[in-house]
């Protein structure tokens, strides 16, 4: 094991203290992350105490401190409440949603008598390395209620012509339909190790006691893939708290502001209308729902342990 | 042969796949069903791609007809010439390129450093330091974003490529996954190079290095194509469409070409493509790289 140089660190007849080699590894990488990230938490902290905005962009002498002010208006501000909503329907439903397509997904592709399975896994994980921007002006074309090929595949279905984008009701399915696709493949990649990680013993002494595929699913697989639902959900859950490409390109937000998100509203009065002191308080509270949402994931974890245990005995 | 824990990892699962094959025979029914819904659901997953491409080819007005057509009845490569002559579609590709390809090179050396540092030094702080950084891996980047605009405003750096570079210099999340590679790492290796007189740093880029080279191409690849991808932050900082990256181009194009559908297809295929080929070249690394770190977007 290597530790510290040789000679101790320290040099005698008034030279230097030397440094560890180590710090000297670490210090580029280590200052670039104080100085841009950071600094800049702290600096959102401090801003979201004032009225930072675009006079105070101008001249400094505009700044006024307003200590939790911006929190405050946020609580009173309906486009907050509506952001939320919003931001939380996206979420709750998306979420799930995705998941259980990767986990279907990946029950098809690691299924023992299929072929070509890396074949079918590149197809169905293509989606997650496109660039979100691009494919959501391809989805934009895809939503159109008279030239798109959603409406028109509807159609042979008998389902009346939908306005996806342009109708407040349709607008959030509409964008959750495009995560869902964009990403449940790297959730699917994730299963596909869950699911390789469970021992066959396990399913062939279920095979002797007489359970069969749907018991054997509920019983073994399920609560054996425990661990990994609890990582995917927190994951899955934190990166869709982050709403914001999907608005922006395909609605901006609208139509009524049903999708606006969080996000995109931060962006909006921090980026559009120069509101950096308000806007850095959105950004705080959506930190503090990220953070607490985490928080109970790890929570869980430490309580799930012990309860799906006997299950990995069984 | 040395093998690294992913590889280990990646043969398990392949001799765990393998085992129960016998069991095959005799369950075509089966077999054909779960092979027709991967058919379906493949097509269902590439659609929206395929569809993007076939636009492309279209000419003007061709994917605005009513009934819609899933195939071009004329194939033109009208769309990108124009993306290329008339909107200048090669800078802001060049643009992708040379932020991508930065960012990737300066992250790699300065998180493998980093990683290198916190797996096989032992200096003061060192523990402390790493779990604030963990810590700070729940904070998402947009609480950032304001300051350092402010920040970079008064260094002169909005609207230059070193705005966008600059808050990708490190990544908290590169310098776990090296470190946690790089304890797989022998002491003994690189202390037979320290015996036989080589510095620090020549330690460091000739032997630890080239033993992580596979998990560097994973952390390359990640990093390529999420700032390939990146769209929030160029969006706010780059002002001048010069320096516009292509998702940001693409995103502007739509403001005044939303009619032109099959040009903002071919537009959205010159974007989307290169990480695609990116991908399916080194795959095997981008997918192990979720599976052995859970790796995030």
């Amino acid at each position: 094991m290597y530790g510290r140089t040789a000679d101790g660190g320290r040099r005698t007849g008034g030279r230097l203290r030397r440094v560890d080699p180590g710090w000297w590894f670490a210090a580029p990488a280590l200052a670039a992350i104080a100085l841009f990230f950071f600094v800049p938490v702290a600096a959102a902290l401090v801003l979201s105490t004032t009225d930072f905005d675009i006079y105070a962009i101008a001249s400094r002498s505009n700044l006024r401190f307003v200590g939790i002010g911006n929190y405050g208006r946020l609580l009173d501000d309906p486009m907050f409440w509506l952001a939320l909503r919003n931001t939380f329907y996206f979420v709750v439903v998306a979420g799930p949603l995705s998941i259980a397509a990767s986990l279907a997904a990946a029950l098809l592709v690691d299924a023992r008598l299929v072929r070509f399975k890396p074949l079918f896994r590149t197809a169905l994980f293509l989606p997650v390395v496109t660039t979100l921007v691009a494919v959501a002006v391809v989805w934009r074309y895809l939503y159109h209620p008279r030239f798109g090929l959603l409406n028109h595949a509807l159609g042979w279905l008998g389902v009346a012509p939908i306005d996806w984008l342009g109708d407040p009701r349709w607008a959030m399915p509409a964008i959750i339909l495009m995560a869902v696709w964009k990403n449940f493949g790297f959730n699917m990649v994730i299963f596909v190790a869950g699911l390789q990680s469970i021992p066959v013993r396990l399913y062939e002494a279920a095979s002797i006691d007489g359970a069969r595929g749907w018991t054997q699913f509920t019983r073994i697989t399920l609560p054996m893939l425990a661990p990994t639902f609890l990582f995917v959900g927190v994951m899955t859950m934190i990166g869709y708290f982050q709403l914001f490409a999907e608005p922006y390109v395909m609605t901006q937000g609208g139509p009524a502001n049903s999708t606006l998100s969080i996000v995109l509203w931060m962006y909006e009065e921090g980026f559009r209308w120069w509101n950096l002191g308000f806007s850095a308080a959105i950004a705080f509270v959506l930190f503090a729902i990220i953070l607490v949402f985490t928080l109970i994931g790890m929570w869980w974890r430490r309580g799930g342990a012990e309860e799906t245990a006997p299950a990995v005995r069984a | 042969m040395k093998r690294s824990p992913v590889a280990a990892r990646s043969s398990l699962v392949e001799d765990l796949s393998s085992a129960p094959s016998a069991v095959a025979a005799g369950h075509w029914p089966r077999s054909f069903f779960l092979h027709a819904l991967l058919v379906v659901a493949s097509l269902l997953s590439l659609a929206p791609l395929l569809w993007m491409v076939s636009a492309s080819l279209m000419p003007s007005g061709q994917a605005t007809a009513y009934p819609p057509h899933f195939l071009p009845q004329t194939v033109t490569f009208e769309q990108y010439r124009s993306l290329f002559t008339r909107l200048d579609v090669a800078r802001y590709a060049g643009n992708s390129i040379l932020l991508a390809t930065a960012v990737t090179l300066i992250s790699l050396l300065f998180n493998s450093m980093a990683g290198y540092a916190f797996a096989k030094f032992r200096f003061s702080g060192r523990d402390t330091v790493f779990r604030l950084l963990l810590a700070a891996l729940v904070i998402p980047g947009q609480v950032t974003m304001l300051p350092l605009f402010l920040m970079l405003k008064s260094m002169g750096l909005i609207n230059s490529y070193w705005g966008v570079i600059i808050p990708g210099l490190a990544s908290i999340f590169g310098i776990f996954l090296v470190r946690q590679y790089a304890l797989s790492v022998p002491d003994s290796i690189l202390d037979a190079a320290r015996v036989d007189g080589a510095g620090e740093f020549r330690v460091y880029w000739s032997i630890f290095l080239p033993a992580c080279t596979p998990m560097l191409v994973t952390l390359a690849i990640f990093t390529f194509m999420g700032t390939w991808n990146d769209f929030l932050w160029p969006l706010i900082v780059l002002t001048d469409d010069n320096l516009y990256t292509l998702p940001v181009a693409v995103a502007n194009l739509l403001g005044e070409h939303a009619q032109d559908v099959e040009l903002m297809m071919a537009g959205a295929v010159i974007t989307v493509l290169p990480v695609v080929i990116v991908f399916l070249a080194l795959q095997r690394y981008y997918i192990e790289g979720i599976v052995s770190g859970g790796v995030k977007e």
